[in-house]
């Protein structure tokens, strides 16, 4: 172990293998009721991709990569803001029951 | 500019926890909203975090106004029955940017803090990256096609399966020249490596029309969660690459997340997952459908559905996505709040595959204001049916088949809502033709049931008039 550097790609795996594990306990948990709202918010989640597309564009100068960057950006921005968006609007409307739900 | 890779670490970690605690939220209708908040909150954390140690930000601000915007319009405009497309086309988004990443990255590694020349494990993970990012590019394309009805207008957005003789043979070489390429990118020199990366990626943009193309309407459930899964693994994929443990966590989250639902869809439709992706069902049209024999039914009119609900006690109402082409929602719950007036007992059963994709149904319901209580999933009220007085299908038509009891027929072992049990059966279509699987439905003819024929938003309204 001493002196040897762990493998970045070792570090990666562990995170990796570990999060499926999760995001499967999670997902089994969601109720089938709110399956779309659960396709629209991961999507939005995904859009978390944006985070290398931020770091592609700013580079410094601006050349092929940073243009990249910034149509990444611009693309997957659509789906940062319109996923939670569309998201909420998709709960709002599961939510309009409570009161009812309440007096009864 | 003073945060350290510590720092950025703990608060991408941070950013991660969110993202969980987000789909942790979507366990109940109560608590979603919160979960939904969460998951906001998470990716604010993560951008501003990323924007403290990127050098310049006009072009990302720039970028993130202009898609932001969009992504607005596009969300406060969209109908509900258009949410498949819309995460079709989401999808192929996230695609389209991790290439457009992987790109950046092959171009200048070391803008990203990668090594260059690559080494070789960020290579191999590139190469995932890319192609799974290209497929989930050109086949949420293909899919957004065939779910928008564009197959009128352009043929390979063509609803009906395309299957053209040695077709997976064709898929089958084109996988393998690809994988070749992709040997080819990892042992590449540094000033050869765009030849190869360059043909892997346009063989993989093809790849992912062509596995697309064969599937058929009814399987788009399957199609679009799968689409989901892919752009999940994509992202985690470029986190491999850029050595981003937020990337992965998310892109795992995601790809789990799709790769359960395409499991349940397949489950609900009793199809495996193979061959669903091998496509052509439904491919051959009315080989099974005509049994020779012509049978009658027993039809009646609004009136008559109107008297058999109104003297009910128990009301189980089936919706099926012939209701949603009809925009019959809004009808059917007043329908429903009349009855509960009167002190009829009136609830929903949703099919997995009642809609076009995951849970669409219980979102159609919802926006109609039907109170989520009243909807409940197949396995919590399959067993009521039997006590239950009217069995009310609206266009639903194989995920009520009995069929699928009787061994032999094509549809034998798909778990289907037990209409068939109720003490009276009202079926509501526009014609006597057969679903999806392209088979009878003996439901149509048994002595307990009364069709209706007709557009289902008219005929719901003459309901409601004739109980006044």
């Amino acid at each position: 172990m001493h002196g040897t550097p762990l493998d970045p790609l070792v570090t990666n795996l562990t995170v990796f293998v570990l999060s499926v594990f999760v995001g499967y306990h999670v997902v089994w948990n969601v109720t089938p009721a709110l399956h779309t709202p659960l396709m629209s918010v991961t999507n939005a989640i995904s859009s978390v991709i944006v985070v290398g597309a931020i770091l592609a564009s700013g580079s410094g100068s601006v050349d092929l990569g940073s243009i990249l960057g910034a149509l990444a950006v611009a693309v997957v921005a659509i789906n940062t803001f319109g996923g939670f968006l569309v998201t909420e609007r998709m709960l709002e409307m599961f939510k309009k029951k409570e009161p009812k739900e309440k007096q009864r | 500019m003073t945060l350290g890779p510590n720092a950025v670490a703990l608060l991408y970690l941070v950013a991660s926890v969110f993202f969980i605690l987000a789909l942790k939220g979507l366990s109940h209708p109560l608590s979603a909203r919160q979960g939904n908040r969460f998951g906001i909150v998470g990716m604010l954390l993560a951008v501003l975090t990323t924007f403290a140690v990127t050098q310049r930000l006009d072009l990302a601000i720039g970028a993130l106004a202009v898609g932001g915007v969009i992504g607005y319009v596009v969300a406060k405009r969209v109908e509900m029955t258009q949410m498949p497309e819309l995460v079709a086309a989401m999808h192929s988004l996230v695609g389209l940017a991790a290439v457009l990443i992987a790109v950046a990255v092959v171009n200048n590694p070391a803008a990203f803090n990668v090594v260059d020349p690559i080494p070789a494990g960020n290579r191999v993970e590139l190469f995932i990256g890319t192609f799974v990012g290209a497929m989930t590019f050109s086949g949420s394309i293909i899919a957004f096609g065939k779910l928008a009805g564009l197959g009128n207008k352009f043929r390979l957005f063509s609803s009906a399966p395309i299957v053209f003789k040695g077709q997976q043979l064709t898929n089958l070489v084109l996988a393998l020249a690809m994988l070749g390429f992709g040997l080819a990118f990892f042992f590449a020199p540094p000033d050869a490596k765009w030849p190869p990366f360059i043909a892997m990626t346009a063989l993989a943009f093809v790849l992912g029309v062509l596995v697309i193309i064969p599937i058929g309407g009814a399987d788009m459930p399957v199609v679009i969660s799968m689409l989901n899964s892919y752009s999940g693994w994509a992202a985690s994929g470029i986190g491999f690459s850029l050595n981003n443990p937020l990337l992965i966590v998310a892109g795992s989250l995601v790809g789990s997340s799709g790769a359960i639902l395409s499991y349940i869809m397949c489950k609900a439709m009793n199809r495996s997952f193979f061959s669903v992706i091998l496509g052509g069902f439904g491919a051959a049209e009315g080989s099974a459908a005509g049994t020779g024999e012509q049978r009658t039914v027993r039809s009646g009119s609004p009136d008559d559905v109107a008297f058999l609900l109104g003297n009910a006690e128990s009301v189980i109402i089936v919706p099926g996505y012939g209701l949603a082409v009809a925009r019959a929602q809004h009808a059917v719950n007043e329908l429903a709040e009349k009855l509960i007036h009167k002190g009829v007992t009136v609830r929903y059963a949703i099919h997995p595959v009642a809609g076009r994709m995951p849970g669409h149904m219980n979102v159609l319901l919802a926006e109609a204001e039907v109170p989520y209580d009243q909807v409940l999933e197949m396995e919590e009220i399959n067993s009521d049916f039997g006590t239950t007085d009217v069995a009310f299908v609206l266009g639903a038509n194989d995920v009520v088949n009995p069929l699928a009891e009787t061994p032999g027929s094509p549809i034998y072992g798909m778990p289907i809502l037990e209409a068939h049990k109720a003490r009276t059966v009202i079926v509501n279509k526009r014609s006597m033709a057969s679903g999806y699987a392209g088979i009878d439905n003996p439901l149509f003819y048994m002595d307990r049931t009364m069709m209706v024929f007709g557009d289902a938003k008219k005929v719901v309204e003459d309901i409601v008039k004739a109980l006044e």
